[in-house]
């Protein structure tokens, strides 16, 4: 099996203990903590919480549930591409279910899990993004998309994955 | 301290300054229902079930937290302050299940005690129920997060007293929810199984695991041997539990009633707590004269043991080996009992009754099987055993006396002393002291580590030897004495700890112990029973001397080693 996977995380696991190091004598921290946290894993993985509470001497339990309380973290791992869809009532009576069946469809997701598995995509319903106007609405990274059916969404989507398809090459 | 004046319902009442309204109302004879408050715990305020009116606020006040202040005009009984607290409890009832009759916490819950009072006949919001699954994970504690209000009783206890830190909340608004540290079931978590947080708990989100099914078809079997050993702690509540004062019920009433129920063979956890006794004594002298590891900490409670085990790992050797005295009760009586008795080891089904949530998963740890078999079958707890006696409609107090069963019954002053906090350490030095002085103790007390006080120490001058002690009951002050060990400054020799308030008396087991006042009273019946006993003394236990005598040969011999002494390890926990 190739460990140049583990190797990536070994080095994200370095920049944690670096990181925490700098906290050690400081008070209030864990927002500030989290927030590093997810700078370097690109969102909170579980065993990087077990470190903090062991390293800063913060119970795990008190540090979950700041993670979980503000909306900026992520506990799971999230895809390059944040597809935000609304799912508030203006949306939904415009047909907002309808295009989030067709957006899982496109991705092929089930069973709960919303990120594609080579993590191009995450897909996030979200109470109302603030353009009932221009209902039913999803937003791609900062790209909003109104008044779409769902037959356009995997032309949409196909977009995306041809500008990371060509980042991909130069990198 | 100055006093201020108020007027409660047209009432004028003065009570110090700084009283909270809740306990001003309460003096002046009306009582305001709570919910998040508990009087040994913090002001939490955010179940708002206890608002009144205060002239001149705009708003209702929630009156855990609002002291009072001169002159203040407050109103408890109005119709506005009714239709919010009803209006509360519709919100609260709506995410609550409402399974009420077949819920552990039947007739003892404030939410149910609160929706009968406020005549809550219907519910005008929708019934939107979480489904959220329940934490089997431990042997010891079930957790239904469905039946959670979110008071935070539960986190304070765990937080705070026990310093475990097992329990938090997580998410956010509808989604809130107390979950063990990283959302994972609690027996990833550092849990000790303590049971303490089911007290706390003010309805049925949390209880221990019952097992009286399982009972029923062991007794029901005919090829099994029911024995039991009961706890001394457990005789007190269940004489509470039926109506009458902690020292009224006898021992030999319960021996009685037990009978009745199905145990075929009632035996004395008191027993082996001379034992403990005897093996930890002269551990404890044999650490002193040879300069063994000191302090040596007590390891009869199963949730201080595996505290230390996920805790502090690197000082386990500073803990006792002599496994509890509900292990080796368990050890002898598939071997030495069985052989006295002519009854084969493979019949016996042995019961514990205890008092406490945490022996139940002592009980299944994989090293406690040094007998050949499964050292004791099943623990009940002091609460399903009163369930038991509910169910057959036994009562004990009823019942005249009846004897123990041989070898294993008999039990001395000390051994009773076991149930309560700085017991162990008491019984402990009346054995220790003739051994080291060779004089008789003649003061059996020693009042320095009675009490209620969570940290106890004494000093003691024996023919110009001194021993210090050290006795902690609930897991914050355990930790202070182990960081004083951890920073290689403890002055003491011998350390008891306890993880329950008050000792094994305030168990985790025992029916619904809602303040440290209750657990005090316990205490003194638990002294009482002690002054009462002919004998005192573990080592004076006539059946013990029998017991070394005829099987064990020396006391920390190699009979002891193998049956009655234990191992620790190391447990990783997500702290
Ligand atoms: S059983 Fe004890 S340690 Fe476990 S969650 Fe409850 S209070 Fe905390
Ligand atoms: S589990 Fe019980 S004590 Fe804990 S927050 Fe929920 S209702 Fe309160
Ligand atoms: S009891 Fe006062 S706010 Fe909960």
């Amino acid at each position: 099996m190739c460990n140049c996977g583990d190797y990536i995380q070994d080095m994200r696991y370095v920049a944690l203990e670096k990181m925490l190091d700098k906290y050690r004598h400081t008070t209030g921290k864990i927002i500030p903590v989290l927030q590093k946290t997810q700078e370097i894993f690109k969102y909170i993985p579980e065993e990087a919480i077990k470190i903090i509470a062991e390293e800063l001497k913060i119970p795990s339990s008190e540090i979950y549930g700041v993670a979980t309380f503000y909306g900026q973290f992520h506990l799971q791992v999230r895809g390059k591409n944040i597809i935000r869809v609304c799912t508030g009532t203006a949306c939904h009576v415009q047909g907002g279910g309808k295009l989030l069946e067709s957006i899982t469809k496109t991705l092929g997701l089930s069973g709960g899990t919303m990120t594609t598995n080579d993590l191009m995509f995450t897909l996030e319903p979200v109470a109302c993004l603030g353009a009932c106007g221009m209902a039913p609405v999803m937003m791609i990274n900062e790209d909003t998309y109104g008044r779409i059916s769902p037959e356009e969404v995997p032309e949409i989507i196909s977009r995306y994955m041809e500008k990371d398809g060509i980042e991909k090459c130069i990198a | 301290m100055s006093e201020t004046t108020v007027m409660i319902n047209g009432i004028k009442i003065s009570v110090p300054a700084g009283t909270s309204i809740l306990h001003a109302a309460q003096k002046a004879g009306f009582k305001i229902p709570t919910l998040c408050y508990h009087p040994d715990q913090e002001i939490k305020a955010n179940c708002r079930i206890c608002v009144v009116e205060v002239e001149g606020q705009k708003n209702l006040m929630p009156s855990c937290a609002t002291a009072v202040s001169e002159g203040m005009v407050i109103k408890t009984t109005t119709a506005r302050v009714l239709e919010a607290r009803r209006t509360i409890l519709e919100l609260m009832m709506a995410h609550h299940p409402q399974d009420c009759l077949q819920c552990v916490r039947n007739g003892s819950c404030e939410l149910q005690e609160l929706a009968g009072e406020y005549d809550v006949r219907y519910n005008r919001f929708p019934q939107e129920d979480a489904h959220l699954p329940l934490d089997y994970s431990t042997p010891s504690i079930v957790r239904d997060p469905n039946k959670c209000i979110l008071c935070g009783r539960c986190i304070e206890l765990c937080t705070s007293k026990q310093t475990v830190n097992a329990l938090g909340l997580a998410h956010r608004g509808f989604d809130t929810q107390v979950v063990p540290s990283i959302g994972q079931e609690l027996f990833e978590s550092p849990c000790v199984m303590c049971g303490q947080c089911i007290h706390a708990c003010p309805v049925g989100a949390i209880d221990g695991r019952e097992q009286i099914s399982e009972f029923l078809a062991a007794a029901s079997d005919p090829n099994k041997v029911i024995v039991t050993q009961i706890a001394p702690a457990v005789r007190l509540a269940v004489a509470e539990a039926f109506g009458s004062e902690s020292g009224q019920l006898s021992m030999e009433q319960l021996v009685g009633a037990l009978r009745m129920i199905g145990f075929d063979h009632v035996l004395h956890t008191n027993f082996a707590a001379d034992l403990t006794i005897m093996e930890e004594g002269y551990e404890l002298l044999e650490r002193i004269s040879n300069g063994g590891t000191l302090p040596m900490f007590t390891s009869c409670c199963p949730a201080w043991v595996r505290f230390a085990e996920v805790f502090y790992p690197d000082f386990l050797e500073h803990l006792s080996t002599c496994k509890s005295p509900q292990q080796m009760f368990g050890a002898l009586v598939k071997t030495y009992w069985a052989e006295k008795m002519g009854i084969s080891p493979v019949k016996i089904f042995s019961v514990s009754i205890m008092p406490c949530t945490a022996k139940k998963y002592e009980a299944v740890r994989p090293e406690m099987g040094d007998s050949g078999y499964s050292d004791v079958d099943m623990v009940l707890t002091t609460k399903e055993i009163i369930r038991l006696f509910q169910m057959t409609g036994v009562n004990p107090l009823k019942l005249d006396a009846a004897e123990f069963d041989p070898w294993m019954g008999e039990y001395t002053g000390s051994g009773v002393l076991f149930g309560a906090s700085g017991g162990v350490m008491e019984a402990a030095l009346r054995t220790v002291y003739e051994e080291m002085t060779g004089r008789s103790l003649v003061k059996l007390e020693f009042n320095e580590v009675r009490g209620m006080e969570g940290l106890k120490e004494a000093a003691l001058d024996w023919d110009g030897t001194i021993v210090r002690v050290a006795v902690a009951h609930t897991l914050s002050n355990a930790r202070v004495l182990m960081d004083q060990v951890a920073a290689g400054k403890s002055p003491y020799q011998f350390i008891e700890v306890m993880a329950c308030p008050g000792g094994c008396i305030g168990g985790g087991g025992q029916p619904l112990t809602r303040t440290n006042e209750q657990r005090a009273k316990r205490m003194e019946a638990i002294y009482d029973e002690d002054r009462s006993r002919a004998v005192r003394k573990s080592h004076d236990n006539r059946e013990i001397k029998i017991l070394y005598n005829d099987y064990l040969h020396e006391i920390l011999g190699h009979k002891s080693h193998e049956l009655l002494h234990t191992k620790y390890t190391i447990k990783r926990k997500n702290i």
